[in-house]
C-alpha cells in the first residue's frame, strides 16, 4: 500500500506500523531530494498549508515550513502572540477563518492536549499535529525512529532508553508508541516525580538510575527538563538533577559498548547533557534535525496525495 | 483478456543489440555521455543496455532517476504514487544524457523525468531510448530518439515488458487487451 490509513496525523497512537514504514520509505526519497543541487520538487504546488502555532517553537516550525517549501506548497504562518486569539477568538473560529481563505492543510501546535483531535471533527482540511500539550508530538517520534533506523539499520529489537522529564513530555509518549509499534524495547528513566504513575502499562520498563539505563540501551534519547510546564517543584534544584540524571561524555566513554545519543532539542547544556556529550561522536542530534525535514515532507506528501 | 506476444527472447536480444549499435553510431565519443534509467521499470532495460555496451568495450556511467515527485497527476489519483530510489552518482551538468525507459505511452513520465533530471544540473543534450513506442497515444509532444519497436495500441491496452533482470522467467514483451 502506498497510502496512509488516516486522513490526519494526530498522534502515533492512531497510525499503524505499516503507516510508519511507508512514511520512512517515502522520507528516504525526500532525504535524497534535499541533498540535491536543487532541493525542491513540485508535488504540492497546488496545496496551501497553514502553520498554526499557539505555542512557541523554533525547530518544529522552521522544519515544517522548510518541508512545505521544498514540496512547493504555499505557506502561511500564524502564531498566537500578536493575533486575535488575544482578543478572545475561539480555536475553532480562528481556524475556520484561516480555512475560509482556501487552505488545504493545517499544521498545528497547541498547549492543550487533544486540540488537533477536536479540530479534526469540525474541519475538512488535513491536520498534522505539531505537538499538543503534554500529549503527542508525532513528527518528532517519526524523525527519531527514522534516525535510529538510519544509524542502526533498523528499529526492531533495539533497546531504547528515554531519559529525563517523562511526565511533561509529548516526545516521550509519541516515541513510546512509535518505537513499540516498530518492535523496539523501550525503557523510561528519570526521577520518580517525573515518571507518570501508570507508564509501565504502556509496556515500557522503568529505571530510576541513569547509569543502569545507559548500560542497558543501544540508544539514549535524552529529554529536556520542561521548567515552563512545571508548576510544582519536582526536584530540589537543577544542580541536583544534573548530579543524578545529567549525562556527560565520560559516562558514555566508560560504557562497554557504543551507544547512540539523541535529543529532540532545545538542549539545556549543562543540565541534562554536558556540552562535551552533546557534541561527541555518540550524538546524532543534528542528523535528527536534518531528518526532521525529510520526514515532515513525507508526512505532508502522503496526506496531501490521498486527499 | 488477450495476450499477444510482441517480442520474444530472441527478437529482444537482436533489438537490444541494434539499440546499442545505434547509440555507438550516434556517439563517436562516449566520454561525456551518461545513461539514466527511469524508475521503476526502465532501470532493468538501462542495466541491460549498460552491460551490452560494456561487452562492446564502451563504458558509460549508469544512474537511476525517479520522477514520482515531479508527476503531474499528484492529488488527481486516489493514492500517491510510491517513489523509488534515485541514484545519480555523477554530475548531470554539461553531460549528454540518454534517458531509458521500457514503454513510451502518454509521454507524461518522460516530461516528469526531464524536470527531475534538471534538479541535478543542466545537461548539454538529452536523448530518449525506449524499448516499445506506443504510436498515437501521446498526450504531450515527446518523441523517442531510439526505439526498439513501434506498436499500434489503444488506450485500453497495456504493454507488458518481462525481463529476467526484473525477476521474470524469460525476456518477453506482450500486448495485453482487456476484452
Amino acid at each position: 500500500m502506498s497510502k496512509l490509513s488516516q486522513r490526519h496525523l494526530l498522534g502515533i497512537k492512531d497510525i499503524t506500523r505499516g503507516d510508519i514504514e511507508l512514511i520512512f520509505e517515502t522520507a528516504d526519497n525526500f532525504k535524497d531530494v534535499i541533498n540535491r543541487p536543487i532541493k525542491k520538487v513540485p508535488s504540492l504546488r497546488d496545496v496551501t498549508i497553514a502553520n498554526v502555532f499557539f505555542e512557541n517553537s523554533t525547530r518544529t516550525r522552521l522544519s515544517f515550513e522548510l518541508a512545505e517549501k521544498r514540496l512547493s506548497a504555499d505557506v502561511i504562518n500564524f502564531s498566537a502572540s500578536g493575533s486575535s486569539v488575544k482578543k478572545g477568538e475561539t480555536l475553532l473560529d480562528t481556524v475556520n477563518n484561516i480555512l475560509a481563505m482556501k487552505v488545504d492543510m493545517v499544521v498545528m501546535r497547541h498547549a492543550s492536549a487533544g486540540a488537533p483531535h477536536f479540530l479534526s471533527k469540525h474541519i475538512k482540511a488535513n491536520i498534522v499535529n505539531a505537538g499538543d500539550g503534554t500529549h503527542e508530538h508525532p513528527t518528532q517520534a517519526l524523525l527519531d525512529g527514522f534516525s535510529i533506523r538510519e544509524k542502526l539499520g533498523s528499529v526492531e529489537g533495539k533497546k531504547i532508553a528515554i531519559i529525563g522529564d517523562i511526565l511533561h513530555s509529548r516526545v516521550a509518549l509519541s516515541n513510546i508508541f512509535a518505537l513499540k509499534k516498530l518492535g523496539a524495547e523501550v525503557m523510561v528513566c528519570g526521577p520518580p516525580t517525573l515518571l507518570p504513575k501508570f507508564i509501565s502499562t504502556l509496556g515500557v520498563q522503568v529505571e530510576l538510575e541513569v547509569k543502569k539505563a545507559l548500560d542497558w540501551c543501544d540508544v539514549a534519547n535524552v529529554l529536556r527538563i520542561q521548567l515552563e510546564r512545571q508548576q510544582l517543584k519536582y526536584f530540589p534544584s537543577l544542580r541536583e538533577y544534573t548530579l543524578y540524571y545529567g549525562i556527560n561524555k565520560k559516562m558514555l566513554d566508560d560504557l562497554k559498548k557504543k551507544i547512540v545519543l539523541m535529543h529532540p532539542g532545545p538542549i539545556n547544556r549543562g543540565v541534562e547533557l554536558t556540552s562535551d556529550a552533546a557534541d561527541s561522536h555518540h550524538s546524532i542530534i543534528l542528523d535528527q534535525v536534518e531528518n526532521g525535514v525529510a520526514v515532515r515532507m513525507a508526512v505532508l506528501y502522503l496526506l496531501a496525495g490521498a486527499a | 483478456m488477450q495476450k499477444k506476444l510482441i517480442l520474444d527472447s530472441k527478437q529482444l536480444h537482436i533489438t537490444l543489440s541494434r539499440l546499442c549499435q545505434q547509440l555507438i553510431e550516434n556517439h563517436t565519443n562516449f566520454s561525456n555521455c551518461v545513461l539514466l534509467g527511469l524508475q521503476p521499470r526502465g532501470i532493468f532495460l538501462a542495466e541491460l543496455i549498460h552491460e551490452r555496451l560494456k561487452s562492446l568495450k564502451v563504458n558509460v556511467p549508469l544512474g537511476y532517476l525517479d520522477a514520482t515527485f515531479h508527476r503531474d497527476d499528484f492529488r488527481r489519483r486516489d493514492t500517491p504514487a510510491k517513489a523509488s530510489e534515485t541514484r545519480v552518482p555523477f554530475a548531470i551538468e554539461g553531460k549528454n544524457v540518454v534517458l531509458i525507459d521500457d514503454v513510451l505511452f502518454t509521454g507524461r513520465t518522460v516530461r516528469a523525468a526531464l524536470d527531475a533530471m534538471i534538479s541535478f544540473g543542466r545537461p548539454a543534450k538529452v536523448e530518449l531510448l525506449v524499448l516499445v513506442d506506443r504510436k498515437a497515444t501521446r498526450d504531450l509532444p515527446i518523441a523517442a530518439d531510439y526505439v526498439g519497436k513501434y506498436v499500434d495500441t489503444h488506450d485500453t491496452q497495456r504493454v507488458l515488458v518481462e525481463l529476467q533482470a526484473s525477476g521474470s522467467k524469460q525476456n518477453k514483451v506482450w500486448l495485453i487487451s482487456k476484452e
